[in-house]
């Protein structure tokens, strides 16, 4: 059975609440304090780039149950403009917004698995899985 | 939400910063204000920020951080950072955000420690 939790993402304030389920989320399903801050940390740099990017979405938290490894999916999802370079937006240091341009492939370092769907025009899905070791 | 200002203390010519909870972007950005406004208030040389309930840095949060050490550089002060915690500086590295020439120490007392000897230098 899957359990899921979410947080729409509308202003900077949803951006807090949505790393503190995950850090619940994560915390609940076993995790350490190193997997709780990647995992926290990688929420936080989701629900930010919906909220600059895309101005809304969701973001979603998933508990994973698979032939008996446990872990975590974080589901960020938008209608936005969708990304147009994907090569560039997965280099370090590349920004558009005056950040830092760690987020997308921090992202990816940070957890097991990352997965990006996105549609210019359509919006973004990203999804980024971590396992209980 | 109400936003929290975060404490800053002065003792002789060294403010302290001790920052206790989760910070939102909005507390963080009012913060580097907060602390540039303080130090030309009371011409304060040194500034240690301590990090230990901290227990995640986003990109964000990093950036400003990065940011607040280089304006009070430009200010003519020089900030030490305490108290990263194990998790924290593993998931900063991972993230690929590296706070180089930032001079850090274990703990507060370290921090004060090194600022002094650094204000001496």
């Amino acid at each position: 059975m899957e359990y899921r939790s979410f947080v729409d993402i509308y202003t900077e304030w949803d951006i807090v609440a949505a790393r503190q389920l995950g850090r619940n989320e994560a915390k609940n399903s076993g995790f350490g304090t190193v997997d709780q801050a990647r995992i926290t940390t990688a929420i936080s740099e989701l629900a930010r780039n919906i909220y600059l990017y895309a101005g809304k979405g969701r973001l979603e938290i998933e508990r994973l149950s698979e032939n008996g490894l446990h872990g975590i999916r974080i589901i960020a999802s938008d209608e936005g403009p969708g990304i147009q370079d994907m090569r560039k937006v997965m280099e370090d240091g590349y920004s558009t917004s005056g950040g830092l341009g760690a987020g997308m492939p921090g992202v990816k370092r940070l957890m097991d698995g990352f997965k990006v769907d996105t549609e210019p025009g359509v919006g973004t899905t990203i999804t980024a899985t971590k396992w209980l070791r | 939400m109400m936003n929290m200002r975060i404490p800053i203390l002065k003792l002789n010519d060294t403010l302290i910063v001790s920052i206790q909870w989760e910070l939102d972007d909005k507390t963080a950005l009012q913060f580097q204000e907060d602390l540039l406004n303080k130090m030309h208030e009371t011409t304060a040389r040194g500034i240690v920020i301590d990090l230990t309930p901290i227990d995640f840095i986003d990109s964000f949060i990093a950036k400003v951080l990065g940011d607040v050490i280089s304006m009070s550089g430009l200010m003519g002060a020089k900030v030490v950072i305490t108290g990263i915690q194990p998790a924290v500086a593993i998931t900063l590295i991972e993230l690929g955000i590296r706070l180089e020439d930032v001079l850090t120490a274990l703990d507060l007392e370290n921090g004060l420690d090194k600022l002094q000897k650094e204000l001496e230098a």
